[in-house]
């Protein structure tokens, strides 16, 4: 039906046009976002859990580092930090391999507005195939997102674990229970009711940064939209004008599904967390 | 070239004045500092009228949602969701495409004995058509601050004002509005900074910088490519934003000091920057 698109009209030509391998392609990178999502949300909440438990270390440096974890996001924006991390951590293995693999070649590493490695120090290798290339731009991305959001999570843990009450690990000390059991069994399973409002905040602000993979160059939603909206010729088989905007209004609607569907399933699961729980402000806690 | 040459050069750059030509070898760390500096004017700009303006906007949003006016709940209700629901980067693409659809030559407006024109290309420049959006977007989530103030307001405090006879804009000024503020203050310190971080994002998005004239990220950017080290020029900006943010924290705080100053200083509700529980 779609072989000859220049004989198509009204919904059999929107119907081919949308249905382009190009379009394909845009819609595949919906599942980019997801991925990163999936990815980043569990590795998010583990560097989460090691800040806030260095920032309650009592061996001091430790606590420093989770004092400055918490903090770094506080004063400087996190584009700053997407923009830095993954050049830097790039730049940090290709330097270390460079060293490994190379360590004949004493020339400086940056070379006036240069940036030196060996071939073999390359990171991909310039011989590995494109996928290659695209799977470590979206790892230094995905790290890049993880330390920023950790500090987040970090920041939310420290303290929902501060504002358990002190008389429930009081009786549990009472109780003969050691520090490691308290924390287990009263502690933790306690925290959770008041984690979940910061952390289901913490949720959004992770579906509402997946746009910014795209400063990272990855070709993500924001690049195909921009792509396939721009104006196309006659040259092409399916011309039109610049409809970049509609391409970002189904982004936008897109972005409003997601976040509207993940507070209905917040506000459930808060419910179900503080069941059993006497808490004067239940209602509010959303 | 001396440092004091470079910050004649180069400190106004972000406004257009100064040497036209950014420096492209032999960069130095003062050039660095100096344009990357000055860069944050266009963050102070976007920020200070941003929020001067978000602010009324979102009094008026938060009063709105809380009507029992169906037409002006649901609305106000919508333009929240709209705002707080999809991520502001979206927002300044969408907003430039929409604003360069407009017809360059401007639009007619007939009113029967003459016509005026409206011009529309100053909407697609960074400086009108990003501040736009930044007020927009921080008009919702200070409104849904405000919002949650203004349900927390103590019933026992209105009723006392309408025993007084008060009621309708005077009740509302002197009574619900201080109280409603007082309360929602140290979350929107928490706001206007995330906001401060937000205007990070104009020259990323759409919004081309026209002759270079970009922020303090777009300049360390620049040096970033050009010298290819991410290492010297990024830090740089972020100590400037730190330095913003102390400035932010400091301002808030020295109101909301005014805001309590009938308060027993020791009860006085302490600025706490938790940046997880806003946006």
């Amino acid at each position: 039906m779609c072989s000859d698109p220049s004989l198509l009209e009204g919904w059999q030509w929107l119907w081919c046009y949308l249905s382009t391998p190009k379009h394909q392609q845009f819609y595949a990178s919906f599942l980019v976002v997801f991925a990163v999502l999936i990815v980043t949300a569990p590795v998010t909440m583990i560097l989460g859990f090691a800040g806030a438990l260095a920032r309650r270390s009592a061996f001091l440096p430790l606590r420093c580092f989770g004092i400055v974890y918490t903090s770094m996001i506080r004063g400087v924006p996190e584009i700053i930090f997407f923009l830095f991390v993954p050049i830097a951590l790039d730049q940090l293995v290709e330097f270390i391999r460079h060293r490994i693999k190379c360590p004949e070649i004493t020339d400086p590493i940056y070379q006036g507005a240069d940036f030196v490695v060996c071939m073999a120090a390359k990171m991909p290798l310039g011989s590995s195939p494109q996928w290659a290339h695209g799977l470590w731009g979206f790892t230094l991305a995905v790290i890049a997102f993880s330390i920023v959001y950790g500090a987040f999570a970090a920041n939310t843990l420290h303290g929902a674990l501060n504002a358990v009450p002190q008389n429930q690990l009081e009786t549990a000390r009472a109780f003969g229970m050691s520090e490691r059991q308290i924390f287990r069994r009263i502690h933790l399973p306690q925290m959770w009711t008041y984690a979940l409002p910061g952390l289901s905040n913490l949720w959004m602000i992770l579906i509402k940064a997946t746009p910014l993979l795209f400063l990272l160059g990855i070709e993500d939603i924001v690049y195909w939209a921009k792509e396939l909206g721009g104006a196309k010729t006659s040259y092409f088989a399916y011309p039109h004008p610049d409809w970049r905007l509609w391409y970002f209004l189904a982004l936008l609607v897109f972005y409003l599904s997601l976040t509207r569907v993940s507070e209905v399933v917040f506000k459930s699961l808060t419910a179900r967390v503080s069941k059993g729980q006497s808490l004067l402000g239940q209602a509010t806690a959303s | 070239m001396s440092c004091a040459q470079t910050f004649a050069d180069y400190a106004l750059r972000s406004i257009g004045f100064g040497v036209r030509a950014l420096p492209k070898t032999d960069i130095t760390l003062c050039e660095q500092v100096v344009l990357i500096g000055s860069g944050m004017v266009w963050n102070a700009y976007f920020a200070i009228l941003a929020v001067i303006f978000g602010f009324l906007f979102a009094t008026a949003l938060a009063v709105a949602r809380a009507s029992d006016n169906i037409w002006l709940r649901k609305p106000s209700d919508w333009y929240v969701f709209l705002f707080r629901g999809s991520p502001l980067f979206i927002q300044f693409f969408f907003a430039y495409e929409l604003f360069a659809q407009l017809p360059r030559a401007g639009i007619d407006i007939p009113l029967g004995f003459t016509t005026i024109t409206l011009a529309t290309s100053w909407l697609t420049k960074a400086w009108a058509g990003a501040l736009i959006v930044l007020f927009l977007n921080t008009s919702a989530y200070s409104s849904e601050i405000f919002y949650g103030a203004l349900r927390a307001v103590p019933k026992g405090e209105v009723e006392a004002a309408r025993a007084y006879g008060m009621s309708g804009f005077s009740l509302f000024r002197r009574i619900t509005w201080p109280t409603l503020l007082r309360l929602a203050w140290p979350s929107y310190t928490n706001e206007a900074i995330f906001l401060f971080h937000g205007t990070t994002l104009v020259f990323f998005s759409g919004f081309p910088a026209w002759q270079q004239k970009g922020d303090a990220l777009y300049y360390a950017n620049y040096f970033a490519e050009k010298t290819y080290n991410p290492f010297i020029s990024y830090p740089i900006a972020a100590l400037y934003f730190i330095i913003f943010t102390i400035l932010i924290i400091a301002l808030f705080g020295a109101i909301n000091t005014r805001l309590n100053r009938h308060i027993n200083p020791a009860e006085c509700p302490k600025i706490k920057y938790r940046p997880q529980m806003i946006r």
